[in-house]
């Protein structure tokens, strides 16, 4: 399979959205564009279980090269493996759900979709890429479309969000781009020919000293895009000022994009620094999800919860991989996915009650069960995700997170993973209290009567971003399997670092 | 013998040719409607830019003093492009204006300056093709004949340009002085970095950067910018700055190649002056004319910073952002001149809104500015991206950190028009424009070449391959 079509779908749907006529036409070709890439994307996992059953051992599959720069040395270059399929069905099950949701943009339609589309094909190509540009240039891509999407479809304080997020993460594309020419620079020895090719990089094994140097760009820069602690403060605002569509792509897509970035760029390929700085990440980590947690607490706008619990669930991401087993990055990834279900459904159900009541503050919210039962019941399955009950994904993720960082002896980590478990309480509290006063309780203003339930395209995005969840909650086995191989190569390069460590400190 | 000759200066004769026609238009006895003239002109240099491509061979001419190779006939021919769009955006303001022949002929005169300066060999050819653009330059920018502004963006101008040209020639008389020749590889075979030859250079270095607006030499930028008509201030921005730059670095890479180890630092430091200096002011800019023209500072920065890296992907990148920033500040100047000369209005508080009433020209002005602020997929990032991956080429990451923190900062004012045409709305918008033929064609090549330029890898490769570096 040509993985080149996973990016040129989206794009030549956008160049078909430019020629329609009317908004009818405008989303029903957004849409079809959307189902091509969700069937694709199965069709990937398809053909990539075929291959794997036929034994084919490599790392990568599918790969396509084409010289792009050949002076420079950088190619266009993409790839799959489990983790990225994840990710790219991910990013196909959240884009169908977050057109089917926006199904009433009418206020310069086109360019909303348009802006959607190629927001989603930078993401598709990001998760595919195997050269260090080519991933950069696709995460830089994005951030047209969203500085646009918040800002001429945004609700409150639009410009500021829009303004804030683009510098945000425009710093955090400085800082990875400093790291990626540090890398550059210190591939091939010594005048030799340099390159980008992260597979290459990988096997020559950076010098220590490079990869203490760079690493913290590389992780850091990502780690804007996932909101780590300290540079988490454009997600409140950003998520919250967003369209729907845009808050779902921002918190289940683009934040993983940083998340992935630090697993399979920083920690990949400086597997020394990565353990050199493991405590560090653990403790920002750790601190994301206290905070985090308490924060939410304390917000009254339903985006605003979401958007802090965001930070605090992204926390756990970043804590499984900074612990560094191999149980524990592969929670990590299964919480990217299960938050990128889990908060693009409470953002599509957010968007819901806000284009009905036009409010999103809780105590403004109330009896919202009886009026509108399938929209509360995407709700309280959203936020059970979110606060981990067995049987969906959330559960699966953060159980597996805990159980990897538990099988760190050290004293730090052990309290960083039981203040990270207690954390959950506090995830109950809020999120119990919400869906509670939202759905439950009298009715507090008497229009909400009138209410219309969920519209059938409505009721399509809740389903299928619920079918996810509860598919890896329920067998939760397919996916860890379809993660074990790519994890396993990222776990082979730490344990060598491991290795290699100890062997330096005892000839020292 | 002859045929040769002809042949190494077709470009400069080709556009020679072009002045003594308007020349022979202006002084007949029919008068001719400015549109005529205007349309002429137009397919004569379209001409002019298609016949630049036919292949010649490397030549040296006038006992050293001329030489040309393929990547001089390339970088003629980018700036032939400049003129070219330059030309067709000038269509909506100069349609009234009386002086159409005289506009043309001034500027196709700076044109063949610029030729002569860029294939010197020799420093008195040099100067005297800085000089054969210099002062037709400064004609130009006057050529708002009846706005004071553009008078008094003349007068600083032609000052400034005069104090430059005093350092440059005080420079190259010490420089003769020292090493006994004006050609340009005696020089080179006779520096030794002694004090005396440090200072010319110096001298020298000054003059260059009071031509390509360095900061601390960058005080006339912003007011002439500001006075003179758009058409010119683009051309100003874009093709004049392109030709100092090909031969700046020609003479650094070349000339001075034995002052590597002075020059390197000195750049450096000029370059993060210039980027912050120029980002810092264009900050709180409201005139769209001043905002760009200090952006034009700060990517002056960055492209020092990829003369630093001192390598022939320095060079090569360089070139290449020269091409891409042809596109891309063409674009953005391209929707000021219409919108300035149709409407008058200039500020950025006046495009609030603009969205509402001229789609085309507001997406044309979003791409320009994503190009300059260097977000992809436009050219700009790769220009970019290789500018400051050639200057990391020589280990000094502070140095790119701090040019990559200014690519942060310039989004915020690039975001900040952006804002104005999409988010931002007034009582009274700009009006329905309509977009002539003849500017519409040179929006569209902007933005074809903004989204190609980088998307197709082997133009950056084709300059590659010219290049030589240090």
């Amino acid at each position: 399979m040509n993985l080149s079509f996973l990016v040129l779908v989206p794009l030549i749907t956008a160049v078909a959205v430019l020629f329609c006529r009317g908004l009818n036409g405008i989303r029903w070709v957004s849409l079809a564009g959307a189902t091509v890439q969700l069937l694709l994307s199965f069709g990937l996992l398809a053909l990539y279980w075929r291959e794997r059953a036929a034994g084919n051992g490599t790392a990568m599959l599918f790969e396509y090269r084409h010289a792009w720069f050949p002076s420079l040395n950088i190619w266009y270059h993409l790839g799959v493996d489990g983790i990225s399929i994840a990710m790219i069905l991910l990013t196909a099950f959240v884009m169908e759900a977050a057109i089917l949701v926006s199904w009433k943009v009418e206020r310069m339609g086109k360019e909303f979709f348009v802006l959607l589309l190629l927001l989603s094909a930078g993401a598709y190509g990001f998760f595919l890429s195997l050269d260090l540009f080519t991933l950069f240039f696709f995460l830089e891509v994005s951030v047209i479309p969203k500085f646009l999407l918040i800002g001429i479809w945004g609700s409150g304080r639009k410009e500021y969000s829009a303004m804030k997020l683009a510098l945000m993460l425009m710093g955090g594309s400085a800082l990875v781009f400093i790291g990626l020419l540090g890398v550059y620079y210190n591939t091939g020895g010594a005048g030799g020919p340099h390159g980008f090719d992260w597979q290459a990089i990988a096997q020559m094994h950076l010098p220590a000293e490079v990869q203490r140097r760079f690493f913290p760009f590389l992780f850091v820069g990502f780690g804007i895009f996932t909101a780590l602690f300290p540079f988490h403060t454009w997600v409140p605002d950003g998520h919250s000022s967003a369209p729907t569509a845009a808050s779902m792509f921002l918190a289940g897509i683009s934040m993983k994009l940083g998340g992935y970035g630090c697993l399979r760029v920083a920690v990949y390929l400086m597997p020394d620094a990565a353990r050199y700085y493991s405590p560090i990440i653990i403790l920002l980590a750790t601190i994301a999800i206290v905070y985090g947690a308490f924060a939410t607490m304390m917000q009254k706008d339903l985006k605003y919860i979401n958007a802090y619990s965001s930070i605090s669930h992204c926390g756990f991401i970043l804590l499984g991989i900074g612990m560094l087993t191999q149980t524990a990055i592969t929670g990590a990834v299964i919480q990217m996915i299960s938050h990128g279900l889990m908060t693009a459904l409470f953002f599509a159900a957010i968007g819901m009650i806000y284009d009905r009541t036009h409010t999103r503050l809780v105590e403004r919210l109330g009896g919202l069960l009886k009026i509108m039962p399938f929209f509360s019941t995407v709700f309280v399955i959203a936020g059970l995700c979110s606060l981990g009950l067995p049987g969906l994904s959330g559960f699966v993720a953060e159980m597996t997170v805990f159980m990897g960082s538990w099988q760190h002896a050290g004293e730090m980590y052990r309290l960083a993973t039981i203040l990270a478990c207690a954390s959950i309480v506090i995830t109950a509290v809020y999120i119990l209290r919400a869906t509670g006063q939202t759905i439950m309780g009298p009715v507090k203003d008497p229009h909400y009567n009138g209410l219309a339930d969920a519209t059938w395209n409505e009721k399509l995005a809740g389903v299928l971003l619920v079918v996810g969840i509860i598919a890896i909650g329920i067998a939760p086995f397919w996916l860890s399997d379809l993660l074990t191989s790519g994890v396993s190569v990222i776990m082979g390069h730490v344990e060598k670092a491991i290795i290699a460590g100890k062997a330096v400190i005892i000839k020292k | 013998m002859w045929a040769g000759i002809l042949l190494s200066l077709r470009q400069e004769l080709i556009v020679t040719g072009i002045i003594f026609f308007l020349l022979f238009m202006k002084v007949g006895a029919t008068e001719y409607k400015t549109g005529v003239v205007l349309n002429w002109v137009n397919v004569l240099l379209l001409a002019n830019f298609v016949l630049g491509f036919f292949p010649v061979s490397d030549a040296t001419l006038f006992s050293g003093m001329f030489h040309t190779n393929k990547l001089i006939v390339l970088e003629k021919n980018i700036l032939n492009l400049g003129t070219l769009i330059v030309s067709l955006q000038a269509y909506s303001w100069l349609k009234d204006h009386r002086q159409v022949q005289e506009f043309y002929i001034l500027l196709l005169a700076t044109l063949v300056g610029f030729f002569f300066m860029i294939s010197a060999g020799n420093l008195l050819m040099f100067y005297l093709g800085l000089e054969l653009s210099t002062i037709p330059l400064t004609a130009l920018s006057s050529f708002d004949l009846e706005k004071r502004q553009s008078s008094e963006a003349a007068m600083k101008f032609i000052l400034s340009s005069a104090f430059s040209s005093a350092l440059l020639l005080f420079g190259i008389s010490l420089l003769y002085g020292a090493t006994g020749t004006l050609a340009f590889d005696g020089i080179a075979q006779r520096l030794d970095g002694s004090a005396f030859q440090l200072f010319a250079f110096i001298l020298i270095l000054s003059g260059f950067g009071f031509k390509i607006s360095a900061v601390p030499f960058h005080l006339w930028t912003a007011d002439v910018y500001e006075g003179s008509p758009v058409t010119v201030t683009a051309y100003l921005s874009v093709v004049s700055k392109g030709a100092m730059f090909f031969i700046f670095i020609q003479a650094l890479y070349t000339v001075f190649k034995p002052l590597a180890g002075n020059w390197y630092r000195i750049l450096v430091l000029l370059s993060v002056l210039t980027m912050v200096v120029g980002n810092l002011f264009a900050l709180r800019q409201d005139k769209l004319k001043r905002l760009l023209a200090f952006s034009s500072i700060a990517q002056s920065g960055f492209l020092l910073a990829g003369i630093t890296g001192s390598s022939r992907t320095g060079e090569a990148s360089v070139i290449y952002f020269i091409l891409v920033y042809i596109f891309s500040n063409l674009g953005a100047f391209g929707v000021v001149s219409l919108i300035s000369a149709q409407t008058g209005k200039e500020s950025i508080n006046d495009y609030k809104g603009l969205y509402a009433s001229n789609p085309l020209l507001s997406w044309v002005m979003a791409i320009s500015l994503f190009s300059l602020a260097g977000i992809p997929p436009t050219a700009g990032f790769f220009g970019k991206f290789f500018l400051l991956m050639a200057g990391a080429g020589k280990g000094n990451y502070v140095f790119i950190g701090i040019a990559a923190l200014n690519m942060v900062i310039s989004l915020y004012y690039y975001l900040r028009v952006i804002k104005a045409i999409f988010m931002d709305s007034q009582p009274q918008p700009i009006g329905k424009l309509k977009i002539p033929i003849l500017p519409s064609i040179a929006f569209l090549i902007c933005v074809a070449g903004i989204i190609m330029t980088g998307l197709i890898g082997w133009i950056y490769d084709y300059i590659y391959s010219l290049s030589i570096g240090i």
